[in-house]
């Protein structure tokens, strides 16, 4: 298969072109959805119902209890109802998942990783697909959305302990803005040919008098919010390579698009609500200069990993799509995994060794351009407010970050913030590593099998979902301690973000003058970008250099 | 009597304010001599064995970063005592000068402080109190015995025993153990010039002091605590500080400890000396190792400006300010109002009015006198000195300024020359049968409306009767460079406003002089105080000088407050700082020590952490291209062998803490220029230049290295 760069120069100008027309108005409107103070009456049904007291504004520890209770209750939901899929309706006649599969599962789908250690059309009926795995690709994203929203809150805000209302949060953030874009995207799917039917068809040849099931199912519905909400929890196993999810390379961009659309908007929300758009459009522009060198590093990866002997030796065809070609593929590839997708319509395992090693870098640095729904917005304020504070001493300044000093506390919670995910994922990794039990499933061997361990946890930590493949087996051991990974990489980060935010709108503003550091503009730019590349390559450079850079740097 | 008073006075800061550059940059202060800390072999051999004595792990865990490098050195110590081979003990030996460079940086911080306490305590052995008894008589005790109320009795030659409060007399003090400064200061009981300070020794008269400080409570001792640094506390800005390179360091350690069992998969293990190599060369030991002295050299800069903080907290706030109170007087203009001009009354020739002014001026000795005779000579008329006239003249008397006349001058031959208030003059002349001239009137009312004082010049000599010469206009003069340095606050972002007891027409014009932000006329010591509640109502950071016991109360609202040391005990105890100098101008330059301490500790932060791309790229292919051929490509620095690497890094780590240490104990320059500005300039120094440093100098040390045998 030929890498078409015409194709993915293409591509990339008419995706940036839809998003940045989009993101005003979408940035805007995402204000007013949460800054209003007015109720449609079935958000007041709905509040009354679930005693909800939608005027009270919570601290931000009642705002974090309500995140941690509101995804222990989905996950505890999801679990039990998935393992009583046998006896209830919608089950396709499939049997009660596995319990270890059914903790991942519902794991994943809550802290918006979306890792699928099953195959879905042959583990889960329609109840489980529609009625757990897609609400919850919803609530998961709006649950993003709303913690960056109490981020923000707090940097706005001063001398208050309000930082809004969870509940009422995410409700808005789900039946306001996810809800109707994910018709809109779903019709749009279905129009280029995705799947949207209850059933299965059975096609018989007439020649061979052999009978062939096509599947079906809502794949149309299920897709939109898969990709809008940074999920990436596929209908099918085969993700977003699958025809009936993904049929041609129109819907593969389209769903780029989707992927990134709320997260590239969320910073012009975010410099609305601060009262100066140029702090929205410097993280936009952070975001976006990210974004394009990865993509256009993958590019060049997939491209050049196409040499007349990887051809030979069936190189750049195993894995990939010949429906959309490596072009599509390397767009999708890397945008999936620069957001918290991880959704695939490629084969991440076949891509070749460099290409590999740049999904794990997107993911490493803390799937920040753009990232996920609103994960990506405050991963990259907390790193915003680490090159602040770096810039503030730089200037003379105790630092301070839109007019709030950056103090002990604040820089405790960021600091730790950053720890989390490397953490998470080189211990769990290396716990793994000494495990001969389990490296030895790994079919692999040398570096790549390095790299699969290493990919499994960073995509787990990070909560993207993507995978290698390989060494993943869905035994009870890795269950857990991705299970570990993706809880503790969703809703420790949260705390500290939502700790954060609290610290913050306790503070008096000090207003700006020539003296503060401006966070805007291309110097705070270029540092923001420099802190987050040198904080991720120092993190992972030995790891990468055992893995991909061992596998892909030959003499 | 009201004359004299005021006379004494100006005496007073004309002695306090000697230097006569009051808007001094830094270092122009000529104080005894307070150069900063050098770094020579004689220094660092005096400073090694304290150095050594604090590797105590109970003092080092007070540094978590160079407290990881500690142990790492000791396991490597113990690794080479069971298994000895030469790259162990070469490794662990670099490590062990980490560590020790680091304390050494510290000590020599300390250094000078200590030398200067030394010198403090000396200047108390030994003295002893002559202790006033309820009784009248007097007994003698040791200083250190002093307590609270204490009343105390020194005569000339005397030193003062302990901090206290002239209750009565006045005498000249030689402060010069505290301030540096010879010429004497005067202190006389009631007013704000009343403290006085232990250590200090009385010059002349005799004076009774009544003691205000606890016993190990003086000024001279809290003094000694500060310059020793046994006060140093963390401040909130270290802390922070500490946290971000904390996490660093646990992010490496995470690093280094799971890379084994990802390195044993393809069966290269690196060996745990090499391990510890790799993460004493990724933790910011740079910025970990110089941090307590970037802080010792913050505080002894401010000693160096003669200003004494009672907290570190209080040098960074300093460095945060973004208002600046200033008292118009003293700071902003001299104290005194000077000459300006001279106006005639129609009939007189301009000539006649200069030299009559200066002629009433000659024998007064008060700053407006004495600015009329130099504006007189300014004008070209030099007439006769005072001597040249009592010879010259048959008969001179000398009128001294009265509050009764409110007039002074002389008569000389008959003819008596008056220099006085408009009304005085005017009742003067009338007297003798004179009268006010219409135009010299209007000119008195123009001045007084631009905010000037009128000064009206009169004769009466026998044939000619009494009559008015003209105006002398004396005004506030700003002093030279302020505009130039209020438009350089301005760009550090700093607001300057101007606090003065004139009416709002001259504080408006003196404002519009001097380039001020804003002023405040006709303020009161409490509109001070409602100042800097409001500025830090809208959340800034207000500095203000003081030295009125009614300025306490501002002073301690104040973020930063600074004391004059010539002010009352109560406006010292509510600053945090003291300015010893008694300079009111200083505060511009703490505020320049402030940002720099802070501007200092960010470069060399930036400066460690970019270091860690080059020692990744010596150490990484070092460890593993024996696996993996391919990772040699990332061994762009070509260095000689993987032992060589590894060495080359550690080497070159604990090298740039010493060759760093130059620049933590001077600050990293700071310039007032904008925030955006500094940290171009700084990122790419220090950003840029640790990213490139590091592959410069661990290629020139793989150079060496490489050549001694076993290494290379």
């Amino acid at each position: 298969m030929v890498f078409s760069t015409a194709s993915f120069i293409t591509q990339i100008v008419v995706l940036l072109l839809a998003l940045v027309l989009l993101h005003k108005p979408l940035g805007a409107y995402m204000e007013r959805v949460f800054a209003g103070s007015t109720h449609s009456w079935p958000e007041r049904v709905f509040y009354r119902l679930a005693g909800v007291d939608a005027g009270t504004e919570q601290s931000w520890s009642v705002y974090l209890r309500s995140v941690l209770v509101f995804s222990a209750v989905s996950i505890l939901a999801i679990f039990v109802l998935q393992r009583l899929q046998g006896v209830l309706p919608g089950s396709n006649g499939l049997p009660g998942v596995d319990p270890w599969i059914a903790m991942n599962t519902a794991i994943s789908f809550v802290t918006n990783t979306n890792w699928q250690t099953y195959v879905p059309e042959a583990t889960v009926g329609i109840f489980v697909q529609m009625c757990l795995l897609a609400v919850q690709n919803f609530l998961s994203a709006a649950v993003g959305i709303v913690v960056a929203m109490a981020l923000i809150r707090g940097i706005v805000r001063t001398k208050t302990h309000r930082l809004g209302n969870f509940w009422v949060d995410v409700t808005r953030a789900s039946f306001r803005l996810l809800l109707p874009i994910a018709v809109v995207g779903a019709t749009a799917l279905v129009v280029g040919g995705v799947v949207q039917n209850f059933w299965s068809t059975e096609v018989v040849n007439q020649a061979t008098g052999v009978a062939q099931v096509i599947p079906g199912g809502p794949v149309a519905s299920q897709e939109a919010i898969k990709v809008l909400g940074t999920n990436g929890g596929g209908y099918f196993n085969a993700n977003s390579a699958h025809p009936f999810e993904n049929p041609s390379v129109f819907t593969s961009l389209f769903q780029v698009f989707l992927i990134l659309l709320i997260p590239s908007a969320l910073p012009y929300t975010y410099g609305r609500m601060v009262g100066d758009r140029r702090q929205g459009f410097t993280v936009a522009g952070v975001m976006a200069a990210l974004w394009l060198t990865s993509t256009a590093l993958m590019g060049w990866a997939v491209a050049s990993g196409q040499g007349a002997a990887s051809t030979a030796a069936g190189g750049l065809g195993e894995g990939f799509e010949q429906r959309l070609g490596p072009a599509a593929s390397s767009l999708f590839a890397a945008s999936t995994t620069l957001t918290s997708t991880g959704a695939v319509n490629v084969a991440h395992d076949s891509l070749p060794p460099l290409a590999g090693g740049i999904a794990m870098v997107n993911m490493m640095l803390g799937e920040v351009a753009p990232g996920g729904t609103g994960s990506g917005l405050y991963g990259m304020l907390v790193l915003a407010i680490i090159a602040v504070f770096i810039a503030g001493l730089m200037v003379g300044r105790t630092p301070e970050f839109l007019g709030k000093k950056i103090g002990p506390r604040e820089m405790k919670l960021a600091a730790l913030y950053i720890l989390v995910t490397p953490t998470l994922v080189l211990v769990l990794a290396g716990i793994t590593a000494l495990l001969p039990d389990v490296m030895a499933n790994a079919p692999a061997a040398g570096p790549h099998q390095f790299s699969e361990l290493l990919y499994a946890f960073t995509s787990g930590a990070n909560n993207n979902g993507s995978a290698f493949g390989g060494i993943t087996s869905s035994g009870p051991y890795l269950s857990v301690m991705l299970g570990i990974a993706m809880l503790l990489g969703r809703f420790l980060p949260i705390a500290l973000v939502l700790a954060l935010a609290g610290s913050l709108a306790q503070q008096r503003k000090i207003p700006a003058s020539s003296g503060t550091v401006p966070t805007h503009g291309g110097l705070f730019g270029s540092l923001l970008l420099s802190v987050t590349v040198i904080m991720t390559a120092l993190s992972y450079f030995p790891a990468l250099a055992l893995g991909p850079l061992a596998e892909g740097l030959i003499k | 009597m009201t004359r004299s008073t005021t006379a004494t006075a100006a005496d007073t800061s004309a002695l306090t304010y000697a230097d006569g550059n009051p808007l001094g940059t830094p270092g122009e202060h000529k104080h005894h001599t307070k150069a900063p800390a050098k770094l020579n072999a004689a220094t660092i051999r005096a400073a090694l064995p304290v150095a050594f004595k604090k590797l105590d792990p109970r003092q080092m865990v007070h540094s978590p970063v160079m407290f990881v490098v500690l142990v790492g050195a000791a396991v490597c110590t113990l690794i080479c005592v069971v298994k000895p081979a030469v790259f162990g003990i070469v490794v662990t030996a670099w490590l062990w000068l980490t560590v020790l460079f680091g304390t050494l940086s510290e000590t020599i911080a300390e250094g000078r402080g200590k030398a200067q306490a030394d010198s403090l305590r000396s200047s108390r052995k030994g003295v002893m109190a002559r202790l006033r008894l309820d009784d009248g008589t007097t007994k003698e005790v040791p200083g250190t015995d002093l307590t609270l109320n204490d009343v105390v009795i020194c005569e000339a030659g005397d030193v003062i025993p302990s901090d206290g409060e002239i209750i009565d007399g006045l005498a000249s003090v030689d402060e010069s153990t505290i301030t540096g400064e010879s010429a004497p200061v005067i202190r006389e009981s009631g007013g704000d010039r009343s403290s006085v300070t232990g250590g200090t020794k009385v010059l002349s008269d005799r004076i009774l002091v009544r003691i205000t400080a606890e016993p190990g409570a003086t000024f001279i001792d809290r003094m000694i605590k500060l310059v020793e640094g046994a006060v140093r506390q963390k401040t909130p800005n270290e802390i922070a500080l500490h946290v971000l390179l904390v996490s660093l360091t646990i992010v490496f350690l995470v690093v280094t400890m799971t890379l084994a069992p990802f390195a044993s998969l393809a069966g290269a293990t690196p060996s745990p000396i090499v391990l510890v190599a790799l993460l004493v060369c990724l933790i910011p030991t740079t910025i970990g190792a110089l941090v307590p002295a970037i802080g010792i050299a913050g505080m002894d800069r401010l000693v160096q400006h003669n200003v004494l903080a009672t907290s570190g907290r209080a040098v960074e706030t300093a460095g945060d300010i973004t208002t600046l109170l200033l008292d118009k007087t003293g700071t902003i203009t001299y104290g005194n109002r000077r000459a300006v001009n001279f106006f005639p009354a129609n009939d007189v020739e301009l000539h006649d009015l200069i030299a009559a002014a200066r002629l009433s001026s000659l024998a007064d000795e008060t700053p407006e006198g004495r600015s009329i005779v130099e504006l007189a000579n300014d004008k070209g008329v030099n007439g006769p000195e005072l001597e040249g006239l009592r010879t010259g003249s048959k008969e001179l008397t000398i009128v001294e300024f009265t509050a009764s006349t409110r007039m002074s001058g002389l008569d000389v031959d008959g003819r008596r020359i008056r220099k006085g208030a408009a009304t005085a003059v005017e009742l003067f002349v009338s007297e003798s049968g004179g009268h006010m001239p219409a135009e010299v009137q209007q000119r008195v009312q123009e001045i007084s409306a631009q905010g000037g004082t009128p000064l009206l010049v009169a004769e009466d000599t026998h044939d000619g009767g009494a009559r008015v010469l003209g105006t002398v206009h004396l005004a506030d003069v700003v002093k030279p460079g302020m505009h130039a340095r209020f438009a350089e606050l301005r760009r550090m972002g700093i607001r300057t406003v101007m606090i003065t007891g004139d009416n709002p027409v001259t504080a408006r014009a003196i404002a519009a002089e001097a380039g001020v932000d804003d002023f405040v006329a006709e303020a009161t010591p409490e509109d001070k105080l409602d100042v800097i509640r409001r500025e830090q109502g809208e959340g800034r950071l207000v500095a203000m000088t003081g030295d009125g016991t009614n300025d306490a109360p501002a002073l301690a609202a104040a973020d930063v407050g600074v004391a004059m040391n010539s002010g009352t005990p109560a406006a010292k105890e509510a600053a945090n700082m003291v300015d010893l100098d008694s300079d009111p101008t200083k505060l511009i330059n703490i505020v320049g020590i402030g940002k720099q301490l802070l501007i200092t500790r960010g470069a060399l932060t930036t400066f460690s952490v970019a270091n860690d791309v080059a020692k990744y790229f010596a150490i990484v292919p070092a460890l593993f291209t024996a696996a993996f051929p391919g990772l040699g490509m990332l061994n762009i620095m070509g260095l000689a062998s993987p032992s060589s690497a590894i060495l080359s890094a550690v080497i070159f780590n604990a090298l740039i803490i010493l060759a760093l240490v130059p620049l933590a104990l001077r600050g990293v320059k700071y310039r007032a220029v904008s925030a955006n500005q500094a940290l171009a300039r700084n990122l790419l120094l220090y950003g840029l230049g640790g990213l490139v440093a590091p592959f410069l100098g661990i290629k020139l040390i793989d150079l060496f290295i490489s050549l001694i045998p076993g290494i290379g």
